[in-house]
């Protein structure tokens, strides 16, 4: 039990466990306090001074980092408070690119929201704006620094949470900007992709590399046979986009959306996560039976492979040779798809929604393309699904639900739970014991590996053959244990990571929520309820079970690892230098 | 130029030992940062990455400390160091025009070396020299009270000096 104080908020009396902040404290209250570089968890570090309250001291204080005490007395809004808050945003605004009309965040912009709210009418102060290049060359990410406000809530979660540390800032005084080393463009660092810093950003200074455009053109060229497949995690967030609460799941509407929107055929990932299960528990079973390299880390995140590939090159060979479910489903669908429909594979066009920023640069890895075709055409975050289904007119809230098509539309509960951190491993739990020797266990679910904990450990028995597996998110978390890992003093068989706190659900790629519905929602669980509420559902749960899955095996690619799949649905990494060694 | 492949192993040596010596401290980057630039004369890319990976902090945090204390150079110095005091004194008297004629003259900006390594260019603050304002200083040699008519025939001066001593 922590233990409470009270203070005194704007008169009114408050208990708050020791040790919390007097934001918290008000917040508890229903007295709101506005904030703009706090991020919960991610970024505490009282920069921008928008919270500043009495609390009886000589100056204000910023609410965020202000510990609460016995007997504070606190006041938040008064003329003065009021004034000296006014003051610092419009500062913040004048030198800022007001473009609301244009931009990517407005509506969702935690900027426009404190100008409403502090009541701004007028910009006292001329700032002078500094022009700065756009970064638009990472497949991922566009940096735009004129609408930066210098919140560092990027840098914060690049540095720390993903401790990847590709940005930060640079520079000082006015002429201080968050960039790279040596304001090189974003695809000459490490930069993973993730788009952690996207969904992270108050503004519109960060955001997708988008394919709206190109995907429209698809769609209209007659000579192309275009169709999408859909990632577990997006059912899970779209709905965000439509005002619907966290955590609404709209599978069905959104196949309706997608067949208005003009694809051919409406596919669902998730069967391709169950053929990945299928390849990556007879690699999983094949390395444990001949001795071969363990762990075996799983592939599906792409911004972990680039991770692994920059800080731990000497465990590439840990990797599963697994493409990941996306990229296996653009493979599927240019060789054994096209062969079965009669379609020449040029003229297929595969575009997949994704929660991620990450999975954009993977469909561009040069390797991704083993039918002598790119696996994927295009690549659409979550968030760019929901402009183009606005942009349609379509009224997504009133539509009827439909089912994805055949025969890539049938997945079970193990495909769905991918999206969420432990469900590549849960999955793949659920299919190795009958992989091993051909009968099912009695464990369907395996609780052990869900929820948001840093490190999830579950220990399997078949056949007198115990299986470790770990499971990591966060790429924080992941180095952690890698080098644990290294250092002799963990030991596993089967380690799933993903690079996105909460695995996919909460990927780069997803709705953009402010940090006020942060500050009480854990996003990374209301999602992933979704998805195992849809794999409780399901009358299939274990991917060995899916007919779809079996009958692609029987007709085209023989057996689970097979000559046919590692030519197609597998793949290699390369390590990378973390810089170039000059500039150019 | 002649002795270009030894001179960078002798002082790819004393970065190493710079950083080994204070690699287990806190706070180390500024120190380190400071005697490699003593030794470099600046602090170019191939640097900052030895010292980021010897400190064990990325790259990014070490550009960004580079870049938030003035007195770190991410370019060479040239032989004719240039410095024009923007101080306030100095600047009421023009010595900002001073400075963007010297950049004019030279083609080169604010920390910029000239491409034949003879001059750099930087701003600083007030030198202690305000009876003469304007003031450049150039190497160890105070000017002041000078006019930007006066930039070019200063810079020929040193042109010359060159000549000479060829
Ligand atoms: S970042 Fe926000 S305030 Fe700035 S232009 Fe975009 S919507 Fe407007
Ligand atoms: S995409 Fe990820 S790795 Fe890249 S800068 Fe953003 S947070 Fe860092
Ligand atoms: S890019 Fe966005 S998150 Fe990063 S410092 Fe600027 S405003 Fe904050
Ligand atoms: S200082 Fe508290 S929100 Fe920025």
């Amino acid at each position: 039990m922590s233990e409470f104080v009270t203070l005194t908020i704007d008169g009114k009396e408050v208990k708050a466990p020791k040790g919390s902040t007097v934001l918290e404290a008000a917040r508890s209250a229903g007295i709101n306090i506005p904030t703009l570089c706090f991020l919960k968890d991610i970024n505490e570090i009282g920069a921008c001074r928008m919270c500043i309250v009495d609390v009886g001291a000589r100056s204000f204080q910023a609410a965020c980092m202000y510990p609460v005490s016995e007997g504070l007395k606190v006041i938040t809004n008064s003329p003065k408070i009021r004034e000296t808050r006014k003051v610092t945003l419009e500062l913040i605004l004048s030198s800022h690119e007001k473009k609301c009309l244009t931009c990517v965040r407005s509506k969702n912009c935690e900027l426009q929201t404190l100008a409403k709210e502090l009541n701004i009418k007028d910009i006292r102060f001329e700032g002078e704006l500094q022009n700065y290049p756009i970064d638009d060359l990472s497949h991922s990410v566009v940096r735009d620094p004129n609408k930066c406000v210098l919140c560092r809530r990027c840098v914060s979660v690049c540095k720390n949470v993903q401790t990847v540390s590709a940005i930060d800032t640079m520079g000082r005084g006015y002429k201080t900007i968050v960039a790279s080393p040596f304001h090189m463009p974003l695809k000459d660092t490490p930069c993973v992709n993730c788009g952690q810093c996207i969904v992270a950003c108050p503004v519109g200074a960060l955001r997708e590399k988008s394919s709206v455009e190109k995907v429209w053109e698809a769609l209209s060229n007659k000579d192309l046979h275009v169709v999408v497949q859909t990632a577990p995690a997006v059912r899970a967030g779209l709905g965000e986009e439509f005002d619907y609460p966290v955590g609404t799941r709209v599978t069905g509407k959104m196949v309706t959306a997608l067949k208005m929107l003009g694809f051919a055929k409406v596919f669902d990932t998730d069967t391709a996560a169950d053929l990945t299960i299928m390849e990556e528990g007879t690699e999983l079973v094949d390395r444990i039976k001949n001795n071969g390299k363990l762990p075996l880390i799983t592939s599906c995140s792409p911004g972990w492979i680039k991770f692994c590939e920059h800080f731990y090159p000497d465990m590439l060979d840990n990797l599963s040779t697994c493409k990941s479910p996306q990229n296996m489903f653009g493979a599927v669908l240019k060789s054994y798809y096209a062969e079965k429909m009669g379609i020449d594979p040029a003229k297929i066009f595969v575009v997949s929604v994704m929660p991620c920023t990450a999975k954009k640069y993977e469909a561009e890895r040069p390797e991704l393309a083993s039918t002598g075709y790119p696996d994927i055409d295009e690549v659409l975050t979550t968030r760019e699904l929901a402009e183009m289904i606005k942009e349609a007119g379509i009224d997504f809230k009133n539509l009827e639900d439909s089912q994805f098509d055949d025969p890539m539309g049938e997945a079970t509960g193990a495909g769905v739970i991918f999206g969420a951190t432990g469900g590549v491993m849960e999955a793949a739990l659920r299919s190795v014991p009958y992989l091993l020797t051909g009968k099912d266990d009695d464990n369907v679910d395996i609780k052990v590996v869900r929820g948001v904990e840093t490190v999830k450990e579950a220990e399997v028995e078949v056949n007198g053959i115990k299986i470790k597996a770990a499971v990591v998110h966060g790429l924080g978390n992941a180095r952690k244990l890698l080098d644990k890992i290294k250092a002799g003093e963990a030991e596993y068989h089967f380690v799933e990571v993903m690079a996105c706190p909460g695995g996919c659900v909460n990927g780069g790629g997803q709705p953009i929520q402010p940090a006020s519905v942060r500050f009480d929602l854990d996003l990374r669980a209301e999602r992933a309820k979704a998805l195992y509420e849809e794999d409780q559902g399901s009358t299939m749960r274990r991917s060995h079970q899916n007919p779809r899955v079996l009958k692609m095996y029987e007709e085209y690619f023989e057996k689970p690892g097979g000559h046919k799949s590692h030519k197609l649905l597998h793949t290699h990494y390369v390590a990378r230098e973390n810089y170039p060694e000059n500039l150019e | 130029m002649s002795c270009g492949c030894c001179c960078a192993d002798t002082k790819a040596q004393e970065l190493e030992q710079i950083i080994a010596k204070y690699k287990d401290q806190r706070g180390a980057l500024i120190p380190v940062l400071h005697e490699a630039q003593e030794v470099y004369g600046y602090l170019p890319l191939s640097v900052q990455k030895k010292i980021a990976e010897g400190l064990n902090v990325s790259l990014a945090e070490v550009y960004g400390v580079v870049t938030f204390y003035t007195q770190f150079s991410l370019n060479p110095k040239g032989k004719y160091k240039i410095n024009v005091c923007l101080g306030t004194a100095c600047y009421v008297k023009g010595s900002g025009d001073i400075f963007n004629k010297l950049s004019e003259v030279l083609k080169i900006k604010n920390g910029e070396c000239t491409s034949d390594g003879l001059f750099s260019l930087d701003a600083c603050r007030c030198v202690g020299a305000c009876g003469l304002a304007p003031v450049i200083m150039i190497n160890e040699d105070v000017y002041g009270r000078l006019t930007v008519d006066d930039v070019p025939g200063i810079i020929q001066s040193y042109f010359d000096k060159e000549a000479e001593s060829k």
